[in-house]
């Protein structure tokens, strides 16, 4: 099937070139990164994470997400998802194989990766970590292309499918707890040690990953014959709307948690992030922006006359979006190191080789995205005038 | 054990041959030579548990201070970069507020106040790098001590994060330009793998104490703590100590006495 990536229009192959450019850019500070060390980053002794494992955990929840597509679909028949499950399937392998990439670039020893697999290590939250999503990577190619190989041929698909499809459920919801678990188990990071983190992350996951589906699904009517249906992205629009309101909630329960009970330790991260200590404030700006994105997107969703309408309900989904990968996808685990275990204060900001990694790991998953819903339109163009199949 | 040219070029050999299946039985090779340079020796000193007390009122000038960081970062090649974003170190001076976050109070004596404590590897009872390592290349000895698998390391800094007290460094660039004087008889490490205080277990293994303590006058005692005849057990029963964060249960081996010679 992926030859039907082959073919396509001008803007496609533009659009396929563009990503392939920032890519290269990407391939070439990494081989500096690969090079010089992880130095070239803006990682130090104190925020010895960044921007690629922020970027990964943030990933790691729109890969999660595909499951609020296939519980509606395969466990309550809700037919109006028939089209567009292969969609969150596809972009959870986009999204997964960007979240294993952002791994590996963030490792200093990169040739000895396979060291998680030749010493197996159980106590480890990151061997399970690897676990989880190689076997979430699996599953999803496993159902996605199984699934969409049956459509072509117009036929249902396999019956030994389908227990891939119901443990691809509970994988789900272990990419993101397991993710959450690295952060949580630790002492002395008050502000992970939160137990509250894996069901912050899963909301914030069910919001941000269908989200993106939402503008996925409004893009690929715009560049194809494909139409996603209305009713799904309305129903999309709901499943975002409920889980932005539990992952504000949650956060808001740290919060009074942090600021009621007036512990130093558990307040500390809050301030830096919000107000900035001691005159140490990178980070204020961008999370008042995702502060004032979220509280926007809710007004706008939880109103069933705004959401209704597609223009404003991608307006919102941005909102959503860019909210989410502020908070998740950077403050969340700068956060958690500043100020470090003497209460001193380092900042952190990413290095633009750090950036240009970042944007090429993005496009690769972009990329990848591409052509699996390439793939997948070319399919159901071919067979919009057939029958409904299931 | 100890291998022979011939055989070392026939497994070599072999490895090659047989491509990544030769890998383990090269690494084996590597792993029993230096396991070798660190072997104890006849005269080893051994323990159950090693611990440390620091009693920084014994340690007069800022002189002092820098002796014993010399003492160990000379010998274990620890690079002095000379910025803080690359920065590696084992061993080093905070003042009392930063050592003890949480336990510091408002008022107290100016000699605790201003007075450096000396910061390292607390080689926890229960070390949270430990447990959270995806390699076992961070591992915990028999002997209480948290020691480091430098070529095993993948460098995912998982430690550093778990690490309660900072101890760990990475080093985010080649460490070698940065070494003054190279000690040939302690390894130098490479770009991409954390480091920290070894509680000088190569000099243990020659019967030999901590190059701080031995740096220190007197100032470092260093011994075992299921020893009630040890010496660090004779301080601790004498003296007033705190162990850095004992709430999150690590249970650090490094114990600070608290108050002047006034109280001694």
């Amino acid at each position: 099937m992926l030859e039907m990536a082959l073919t396509g229009s001008k803007r496609y192959w533009t659009w396929i070139s563009f990503l392939l450019i920032v890519i290269g850019a990407g391939v070439l500070s990494y081989l500096h990164q690969f090079d010089y060390g992880l130095g070239v980053t803006g990682m130090s002794r104190d925020v010895s994470w960044g921007f690629y494992i922020s970027q990964f955990t943030f990933l790691v929840g729109v890969a999660a997400s595909a499951v609020m597509l296939v519980i509606p679909y395969y466990l309550h028949d809700y037919k109006k998802f028939g089209k567009i499950v292969i969609l969150g399937e596809f972009l959870a392998i986009a999204a997964v194989t960007m979240c294993i990439l952002f791994i590996f670039v963030d490792l200093g020893q990169p040739m000895r990766v396979m060291n998680v697999i030749l010493h197996p290590t159980p106590n480890s939250i990151l061997f399970w970590d690897a676990t989880v999503l190689n076997g979430y990577l699996f599953i999803n190619l496993i159902v996605g292309w199984t699934t969409l190989t049956a459509d072509r041929k117009g036929t249902p698909p396999p019956a030994w499918v389908k227990p891939f499809i119901y443990l691809s459920v509970p994988w789900a919801v272990s990419i993101h707890t397991v993710t959450a678990f690295l952060y949580a188990g630790l002492p002395g990071r008050h502000f992970w040690l939160t137990a509250v983190m894996a069901a912050r992350f899963l909301a914030s996951a069910f919001a941000g990953g269908p989200a993106m589906l939402i503008l996925l699904c409004l893009i690929v009517r715009k560049v194809s014959k494909f139409d996603p249906g209305k009713e799904a992205i309305q129903t999309l629009g709901k499943i975002v709307t409920y889980a932005m309101f539990a992952n504000v909630f949650l956060l808001g329960l740290e919060f009074f948690t942090a600021f009621y009970s007036q512990i130093p330790g558990h307040m500390h991260a809050f301030q830096y992030l919000y107000v900035g200590i001691e005159g140490h404030d990178k980070l204020v700006p961008l999370m008042w922006i995702s502060t004032i994105l979220a509280l926007i997107s809710l007004v706008m969703l939880v109103f069933p006359n705004i959401r209704k309408n597609e223009g404003q309900l991608a307006f919102a989904c941005v909102a959503v979006f860019i909210s989410l990968w502020i908070d998740k996808g950077f403050g969340l685990v700068v956060g958690g190191f500043v100020p470090n275990p003497f209460e001193r204060v380092t900042e952190y900001w990413p290095s633009l080789p750090e950036i240009l990694i970042a944007l090429g790991i993005w496009s690769i998953g972009f990329l990848v995205l591409t052509v699996l819903y390439k793939v997948a339109i070319a399919v159901r163009e071919r067979t919009a005038s057939w029958p409904e199949l299931h | 054990m100890s291998i022979n040219r011939r055989d070392f070029l026939r497994i070599a050999g072999a490895s090659t041959l047989f491509g990544l299946a030769g890998v383990p039985a090269v690494e084996e090779i590597l792993k029993t030579n230096a396991e070798a340079a660190v072997l104890p020796g006849p005269n080893a000193l051994k323990a159950k548990r090693w611990a440390m007390v620091i009693d920084v009122n014994k340690i007069g000038t800022e002189e002092d201070y820098k002796k014993i960081i010399h003492a160990c970062h000379s010998i274990h090649n620890v690079p002095d970069i000379g910025n803080k974003k690359d920065e590696v170190k084992w061993i080093w001076e905070e003042d009392y507020e930063h050592s003890f976050p949480g336990v510091s109070d408002e008022f107290v004596p100016e000699s605790i106040e201003h007075k450096p404590f000396l910061l390292l590897c607390n080689h926890c009872a229960k070390p949270a790098c430990v447990r959270v390592c995806p390699t076992k290349a961070t591992f915990k000895r028999p002997d209480g001590i948290v020691a480091m698998d430098y070529h095993r390391c993948i460098g995912c800094r998982f430690c550093m994060a778990a690490c309660p007290y900072g101890a760990r460094s990475f080093n985010w660039r080649d460490p070698r330009p940065f070494i003054k004087e190279e000690n040939k008889e302690f390894p130098t490490r490479m770009k991409g793998v954390v480091e920290k205080c070894t509680f000088c277990s190569e000099r243990l293994a020659r019967g030999l104490k901590p190059a701080c303590v031995e740096a220190s006058n007197g100032a470092i005692v260093f011994g075992d703590l299921e020893d009630p005849g040890s010496e660090v057990r004779k301080v601790l029963s004498t003296k007033y100590t705190l162990r850095r964060k004992p709430e999150v249960g690590t249970g650090p081996s490094v114990y600070y006495v608290i108050g002047g010679n006034e109280h001694a």
